[in-house]
């Protein structure tokens, strides 16, 4: 039986304040951490951890800090991501309701590595009751002296600040994030420089997700073999996953990573709603390229889904049964990126404008002969050609659908009509 | 604290003014209720920032309102975990019950209707945020209920801040 790691104190009463954080041994790692460990050391033992980002790219978290410039002769910056924007995914918002020193902690810890003296906690402007909670933790982790100068009598110095969103699914990307702390437009940069030498105000700056900062306490505080000890060796640890759409039970689960995707819908979210078949799973968000049923066997890892042409992204596991209609899903989701994209670069800013009205009118029964084949032509015009990701998520998203369920779109056109209506 | 004292502490938090124009924003749409140009130009007075820095964040994200809206602004999710919890069917009874269209406002002021882009909630589907709160897994009955309330609420206030209300919201 998996015991909860980083759930462990979501549903106890109070499970936000100090109090019951300290009780549970919190901040401990943290004294440990200055105590026992230099810099160096902290970024080795998260590198031998094999922790690799929880936001969706997967990239190794000790690799990432190790980028950082020891003397760099300017500020350097840690920036925690909490935009949450990718739908499907509600993980982060739940620790910083109900465990926000889980996070504190992570990242006073990460700041120590990197040698930053601020934070700022990037989070997206809808979560009201996050932000609350954890401007209350800040502030009381700075009276007990766990933020503040001279943390716990060491020579460390640490604060952190949140700074509100405004509501752009951009501002997930790092670099847009960087723009919007900066008082910009949320606008990717072109990279190289990378955020580790050239981040947040052109100094060093590493961005790290929430879920991501909150394993770095339990890393220290246990050890990187026992984190390697959980899930696969390439992609380990203890891994949240949000459940969503048509499942018995939704809900944020925490399993080991490399879970079966069949025994994490079927098993712990109950399997589909009475009467109804699965159909297809979207494993990790919407840019997450579906799978359909007969694949949900795959592990629940980074290596697992891309080897399934898929990803494991924010493991925004979205349920999708035989009552829908994948054309609709498939449009929504276009619709989304369609909104969304921040209006930079062409072949996202007019590619997708594009496959909206094409979509729309396949799902309405007005698609014609050849539209499938001018979908295909546009995600090839928009994947890899564009400045971030929000293009690429789009276009793989709509080739799996087209893939797995050419059929669902040629019915629509030959029957000139959703055949799900 | 008024809005400049509030403002100003928020700047001290960073480096360089321009990254105060979210959280200024953010703070003078409190104040407000919405953001029109005099407030978007008063808001770059007092971080003595470009006035344009502040219109393009202002018109760039979606939380940011240059014109007004109800004085309760009912944002239903309408992406892919909702809709699959049948959050259309919601859209059309709100409609149908508030007599607006989805991103009307209702003639007394009261209520804005908007669909809006994943809220991060999809545990709870279909949810809708009203003013800071989230209401999950809805369904029609309990979206008359919630009407019921935001109604005897805004009853709550007294006539003097409704006119108040009302008039930000015209």
């Amino acid at each position: 039986m998996f015991e909860p790691i980083l759930l462990r104190n979501v549903d106890v009463p109070d499970g936000h304040l100090l109090s019951t954080y300290e009780a549970g041994g919190g901040y401990q790692a943290l004294a440990k951490a200055l105590r026992e460990h230099t810099p160096d050391e902290i970024i080795d033992l998260v590198k031998k951890s094999n922790l690799r980002g929880r936001g969706g790219a997967g990239f190794p978290t000790g690799a990432k800090w190790s980028f950082v410039p020891k003397r760099a002769g300017k500020p350097k910056y840690l920036c925690c991501n909490a935009d949450e924007g990718e739908p499907g995914t509600f993980k982060d918002r739940i620790i910083m309701e109900r465990d926000p020193h889980q996070l504190i902690e992570g990242m006073a810890i990460s700041a120590y590595a990197i040698g930053a003296e601020t934070a700022y906690v990037y989070i997206r402007g809808e979560y009201t009751l996050a932000i609350c909670r954890l401007e209350r933790a800040i502030a009381e982790a700075h009276a007990k002296g766990y933020l503040g100068t001279r943390i716990l009598g060491s020579d460390f110095s640490f604060v952190v600040y949140i700074h509100c969103g405004a509501g752009a699914y951009i501002c997930g990307e790092e670099t847009a994030m960087l723009d919007s702390l900066e008082g910009k437009r949320a606008q990717p940069r072109l990279k190289p420089p990378f955020p580790a030498v050239e981040g947040l105000y052109a100094s060093p700056t590493v961005i790290n997700n929430v879920e991501t900062l909150a394993c770095v306490p339990h890393i220290v505080a246990r050890g990187p073999d026992w984190f390697r000890s959980i899930g696969p060796d390439k992609s380990p640890g203890p891994k949240l996953y949000c459940l969503s759409g048509q499942v018995r039970k939704p809900g944020l689960y925490e399993l080991p990573m490399g879970i079966p995707l069949r025994e994490l819908v079927e098993d712990c979210a109950g399997g589909p709603l009475p009467g109804r078949k699965l159909k297809a799973v979207i494993p990790g968000g919407v840019s997450a390229p579906l799978i359909p049923e007969r694949g949900m066997d795959v592990g629940m890892d980074f290596d697992s889904l891309a080897a399934a042409g898929s990803m494991l992204g924010s493991a925004g596991v979205i349920v999708i049964d035989d009552s829908t209609c994948i054309v609709k899903v498939a449009t929504r989701i276009i619709e989304f990126f369609h909104h969304e994209s921040c209006g930079k670069c062409t072949p996202c800013r007019e590619g997708l404008n594009w496959v909206v009205k094409v979509m729309r009118r396949v799902e309405a029964g007005q698609g014609a002969p050849g539209d499938l084949e001018q979908l295909e032509a546009l995600c090839k015009g928009i994947f890899g050609n564009t400045f971030c990701a929000l293009g690429d998520g789009a276009a793989m998203g709509l080739r799996a659908a087209l893939a797995h369920f050419e059929h669902e779109f040629v019915a629509h056109i030959e029957e000139r009509r959703c055949p799900f209506h | 604290m008024n809005m400049r004292e509030k403002i100003e502490a928020a700047a001290a938090r960073y480096p360089d003014q321009r990254s105060a124009i979210m959280p200024a924003l953010l703070i003078a749409q409190r104040e407000h209720g919405h953001l029109p140009g005099p407030v978007l130009e008063e808001v770059a007075d007092i971080l003595g920032v470009e006035r344009i820095w502040v219109y393009e964040l202002a018109t760039f994200y979606t939380l940011f309102h240059t014109e007004p809206v109800g004085m309760f602004h009912l944002q239903l999710c309408d992406n892919v975990s909702c809709m699959l919890c049948r959050s259309e069917d919601l859209l059309r009874h709100l409609e149908a019950v508030l007599g607006i269209k989805n991103g009307g406002t209702t003639p007394d002021g009261l209520f804005t209707l908007s669909t809006v882009e994943c809220l991060g909630a999809c545990e709870m589907a279909p949810v809708m945020q009203v003013g800071d709160d989230y209401h999950g897994d809805l369904d029609i009955t309990r979206i008359d209920a919630l009407l019921d309330r935001l109604r005897a609420a805004a009853e709550q206030v007294t006539g003097a801040d409704l006119a108040a209300a009302a008039l930000a919201g015209e």
